[in-house]
């Protein structure tokens, strides 16, 4: 009988801060630009050169602790950890190892089993390598530091996750917290959240750890969930097979489906950390950690609850609105623009969310402002549009971000509220359809459906339903 | 009238004056340095484009009335790890062979704010590592006095230049005693300030926990003015200190009475020079005859001073140096296979032997399994002196010694024997462990007719005491021109 | 942590190639052995601070009880490109050229 195996995850995540500057120098973190653009002697490893701390890295850091529930370390520094690669302009990079801002903290994630716990160990700062570019026809890497030097914090957690499953989940609920805090936009695919995922594992019911393999920025969430199955499998197998696991660093290729070792013997691992000479330490004051905890926005928890509570929704939709950052504050700009949260809700989780999943785009991608989705609410909550022609103006909103109002004046797309010029339209389609007027007298119910469609297609969709119907019944 | 035998400060009121145009002093320097380079090589690099087409611009700047300063027009030697925009910076080492920053250095664009023209780069011990400036990648510098003696170093080649008079002035740096060493060495004075106090940014680091920019001079009026002018609270350096009272040519006064000066004992003992210590103690009686309060005292850990400064000195520089890699700047070898082949090759033909010594003690006691018993151990060491000085200074106004157990040895003498070479340290590193300032100033010659250099060693902050006792002993002596100085 | 206490340190032959790893150096054989002594020579001399009792003292890497020096998140450079590579060994572009760096 073969064994039960359980896995055991930990992952390192590394998010990219939303700074307008470097960590240590004021070059702009822009993307998009040619090669080496935003750089300047310090992000370069220029001799002389000096770091300085950008202020803002520090408060998104403490923000992230603060809102996953971290200890923050009032007295904090960074120190140098030494390895060479060209990537890495000094050959060292400033990061934290003896006193990271935050420790000790842990998010809650709801999975099909539950929810539960996942320990946060620490987040550090520390900054990003530059990118190498491979040539496709030398023996050559080209080196561009634009992004040598953009504020990072490493997240790291505890062993504490058992599948795929807890992994996206956790993953999914430390995007959403630090979306939700403007502290990065977390892009996997922009790189501006990886992961390294550490994995081990041991006979179910076993206490102690087995040997773990670390593999290295995996780009997205489906890679990870394959890369988790994979190691766990072939580490299953060695295990199987009598043999060990090797304590390695692994590289999962996604394409091909399989990872494998980094090693070298020019790759020691031993990283020589000592405190940075050229930087002071940090100390946030009780007032400035106050502040930074007065500025902390409302978090997706409260703002689910809040939801319920203070416009109604159902727990379902507020569940789905807030989601995305972007959805949320959609959602609460139009409200405060309309004041009719059900419809605007009604908006965003039908013919949003239908729209994004025809397009393949995330919520992030949404480009259309509050104003025109409010006012689109309340031209038709007046009756000025009907419900087809605002879902056909919708369109345009998410497409364009038109006007709505501008729109319908120049389509001519108003509902046609005459009555006079109804009725005369409606004794025509009475007239030109005596077989459903006769189905309709015949107990036919659903003939009048017909009756009012002609009508509306008569009107080019631009009457009121509600008079057509009323209309309709009383000539019949 | 040799232009070049006057202070910076003697020659900036020329100057002002009109007596003297920048472009005449900055001539005489150039031909000074044309007629002594080849017994003395104080540089490495010497810009006469670029000084003369300076002095016109200073000039016209005096004539304007727009420079008024008292170091304006007048020409100085900066030490080769300062970067200067547009001239080559070498740090004395092959691995920058062919660097040309596109930066200055923050303490010379002081001195440029105050009217410098800069004559060129000096040599040094390559990467400031040495005691001789024997280790530098372009040959050695010759000491003034006597050229079959070394200048001292690392800062040789700018001690070397204002004691042959190549230069009224010069920069230095000074991680474990490389300002103050050689100026005992070339009979010059040089000032070490207390940490923080004048930028280390564009400052090719070694140590950078004790990296210091200095004044090298004539005098000690000298060194107060270039210090004041040199001395900024600079935000591109994180520990850059904002100085309340950095008008050090206040402190210029010749009274020292009701000071209270300390003398080691443990700086007068074993390995200590019979004719330095005459000297010295013959120094400390002239300040107590000008009516300071000196005796002696025992300091302690003053012999753990060095194991503990190679410790923590090692360690940074060879985290500092990793940028020297063969892919942004400097040299890269010629033949290579792969990455990791290339940085070894350019980095063991770029860096000299006692780089490469101090890079593995560095990376060793940094690497897993020792970082606590060497590198913390140094830095718990370095609090206890710390300690020990602050109790010091809680009793007096100022120390005074020695700046070195002997006055400078014969070229060759020393490199055989790191170790030994080391310990030439003693008086010296424990200073920058701690963040004091320091000055070395002349008060005397050995029988060879070399000179000796006195120490004085204030407490943190506390340059102008240092500044006060210096120039008030200085009071008793002219200044004595090195034999190269005359030709 | 032996060898450290008895005051004479033995620095294997390996431990010379790893810390040339470590320093990216490459010592001939006769460069290593003589590496080797100076770093033993050198350990042997610093291991006079165990003669310190340290344990009450707290490691001091800064001097001066300095903190929070920072600057504000402002941009300021336009275009750094020229000056970085103005010193390049090997530049095709605007980009810095190396060994190829993909693993193995």
């Amino acid at each position: 009988m073969s064994k039960e195996y359980e896995t055991v995850i930990g992952l390192e995540v590394h998010v990219e801060l939303a700074t307008k500057t470097k960590i240590f120098c004021s070059c702009s973190t822009a993307f998009g630009s040619a090669p080496n653009t935003h750089t300047c002697p310090v992000c370069t490893g220029m001799p002389g050169s000096l770091p300085v701390l950008n202020k803002k890295v520090v408060e998104y850091a403490v923000a992230v602790g603060l809102a996953t529930g971290c200890q923050i370390n009032q007295y904090s520094k960074f120190d140098r950890k030494n390895y060479f690669y060209p990537d890495n302009p000094q050959n060292y990079q400033i990061s934290q190892l003896y006193l990271p801002i935050c420790h000790d903290g842990g998010i809650e994630i709801e999975t099909q089993a539950g929810s539960k716990t996942i320990g946060i160990h620490e987040i550090h700062m520390e900054e990003d390598a530059g990118k190498l570019v491979h040539d496709d026809w030398e023996e050559v890497s080209l080196v561009d530091y634009n992004r040598s030097g953009v504020p990072l914090i490493e997240i790291v957690s505890e062993p504490d996750m058992r599948s795929a499953e807890e992994v996206i989940a956790y993953l999914d609920k430390l995007r959403m917290i630090i979306q939700y805090l403007g502290a990065s936009d977390c892009k996997m695919q922009e790189g501006s959240m990886r992961a390294d995922v550490n994995l081990s594992v041991r006979e179910l019911g076993s206490k102690e750890f087995g040997t773990r393999t670390e593999m290295k920025n995996i780009g997205s969430f489906k890679a990870i969930a394959r890369a988790i199955e994979a190691e766990r499998a072939r580490q299953i197998d060695l295990l199987e097979s009598g043999e060990k696991v090797v304590q390695e660093t692994r590289r999962w290729n996604d394409e091909q489906g399989y990872s494998y070792a980094m090693r070298s013997k020019e790759d020691a691992q031993d990283y020589r950390y000592f405190p940075e000479p050229d930087l002071v330490p940090i100390e946030v004051s009780d007032q400035w950690l106050q502040e930074i905890r007065d500025r902390q926005p409302e978090l997706r928890d409260q703002k689910c609850r809040r939801y319920v509570d203070e416009f109604g929704l159902p727990a379902y939709d507020a569940q789905i609105l807030t989601s995305a950052k972007k959805l949320a504050d959609l959602f609460e700009e139009a409200v405060k623009l309309c004041d009719k949260p059900k419809k605007v809700s009604n908006w965003l989780m039908g013919e949003t969310m239908r729209l994004l999943k025809e397009h393949n785009m995330d919520p992030e991608d949404i480009t259309f402002s509050p104003v025109n989705l409010a006012k689109l609410i309340v031209l038709a909550d007046a009756g000025t549009i009907n419900g087809t022609v605002a879902k056909e103006v919708f369109e345009q909103i998410f497409a364009k971000d038109i006007d709505p109002e501008q729109y319908v004046e120049e389509k001519g797309l108003k509902t046609v509220n005459d009555e006079d010029a109804l009725r005369e339209t409606i004794v025509q389609i009475i007239e030109d359809n005596p077989k459903s007027v006769e189905d309709y007298h015949n107990g036919k119910e659903k003939a009048i459906g017909f009756l009012v469609g002609q009508t509306m297609k008569a009107m080019k969709g631009k009457a009121n339903p509600g008079m057509v119907n009323q209309i309709l019944k009383e000539l019949l | 009238m040799n232009l070049l035998s006057l202070t910076a400060v003697e020659l900036g009121k020329k100057i002002k004056a009109g007596e003297v145009t920048v472009e005449e002093a900055t001539r005489a320097a150039l031909k000074a340095i044309e007629v002594k380079e080849e017994q003395v090589h104080s540089f490495v690099t010497v810009d006469q484009e670029g000084a003369l087409k300076r002095a016109k611009e200073v000039q016209k700047k005096i004539t304007e009335g727009a420079l008024t300063g008292p170091l304006a027009g007048v020409p100085v030697a900066i030490k080769d790890n300062l970067c200067t925009k547009g001239i080559l910076t070498t740090c004395s080492s092959k691995i920058l062979y062919n660097f040309i920053p596109t930066y200055t250095a923050e303490a010379v664009l002081n001195l440029e704010h105050a009217g410098a023209v800069i004559l060129g780069k000096t040599n040094m011990d390559e990467f400031a590592m040495g005691s001789t400036t024997e280790t530098s990648a372009y040959g050695v510098t010759r000491n003034p006095w006597n050229t079959e003696h070394v200048p001292g170093g690392s800062s040789g080649g700018s001690c070397a230049a204002v004691a042959a008079e190549e230069a009224c002035y010069a920069l230095g740096t000074d991680t474990g005693g490389s300002i103050r060493q050689p100026s005992s060495f070339c009979g010059v004075t040089g000032l070490k300030p207390t940490y923080g106090t004048v930028s280390r940014y564009g400052l090719i680091a070694y140590g950078s926990s004790l990296d210091q920019v200095g004044p090298i001079a004539k005098d000690v009026t000298d060194c107060a003015t270039i210090l004041e002018a040199i001395t900024s609270y600079d935000k591109k350096d994180s520990t850059s200190i904002e100085r309340k009272e950095a008008d050090f040519t206040s402190a210029l006064v010749d009274d020292v009475r009701g000071m209270k000066i300390g003398i080691p004992r443990d700086y007068l003992g074993e390995g200590l020079d019979s004719e330095v210590k005459e000297a010295i103690l013959a120094a400390a009686k002239i300040l107590e005859e000008k009516g300071a309060i000196v005796e002696q005292f025992d300091l302690s850990l003053v012999e753990y001073a060095i194991p503990a400064y190679y410790v923590i000195a090692a360690a940074e520089a060879s985290s500092n140096l990793e940028r020297f890699d063969g892919v942004k700047y400097g040299y890269r070898t010629k033949e290579y296979q792969g990455l990791h082949n290339m940085y070894k090759k350019s980095r063991s033909e770029g860096f000299g032997a006692e780089v490469k010594r101090r890079i593995m003690l560095g990376s060793f006691v940094l690497s897993s399994g020792y970082y606590d018993a060497y590198y913390l151990k140094a830095l718990r060491t370095k609090a206890l002196i710390k300690q020990a000085f602050d109790q010091a200074f809680a009793k007096y106004d100022i120390l005074l010694g020695p700046t070195a157990p002997t006055t400078a040895p014969k070229l060759g003498a020393s490199l055989s024997d790191p170790l030994k070479m080391y310990l030439g340290d003693i008086y010296t590193v424990s200073v920058n462990l701690a963040g004091l300032p320091g000055i070395s100033l002349p008060c005397g010659q050995d029988s060879k007719g070399l000179p000796i250099g006195l120490q004085l060693i204030g407490d943190c902050f506390q340059e102008k005491k240092i500044i006060r006792a210096a120039y008030a002993y200085e009071q008793s002596r002219i200044y004595q021109h090195s034999p190269l100085a005359d030709q | 942590m032996e060898q450290i206490k008895t005051g004479k340190n033995v620095i294997l032959d390996q431990t010379i190639e790893y810390v040339g790893i470590l320093a990216k150096l490459e010592l001939s054989e006769e460069e290593k052995q003589a590496a080797k002594k100076d770093m033993e020579r050198m350990l042997d001399y610093i291991d006079k601070l165990n003669e310190l009792d340290t344990s009450q003292t707290e490691p001091m890497s800064h001097i001066f009880s300095v903190k929070n020096v920072f600057r504000e998140d402002v941009a300021e450079h336009v275009d750094g490109g020229e000056d970085t590579l103005a010193n390049a060994p090997e530049r095709k572009d605007r980009a810095f050229v190396v060994p190829k760096t993909v693993d193995q």
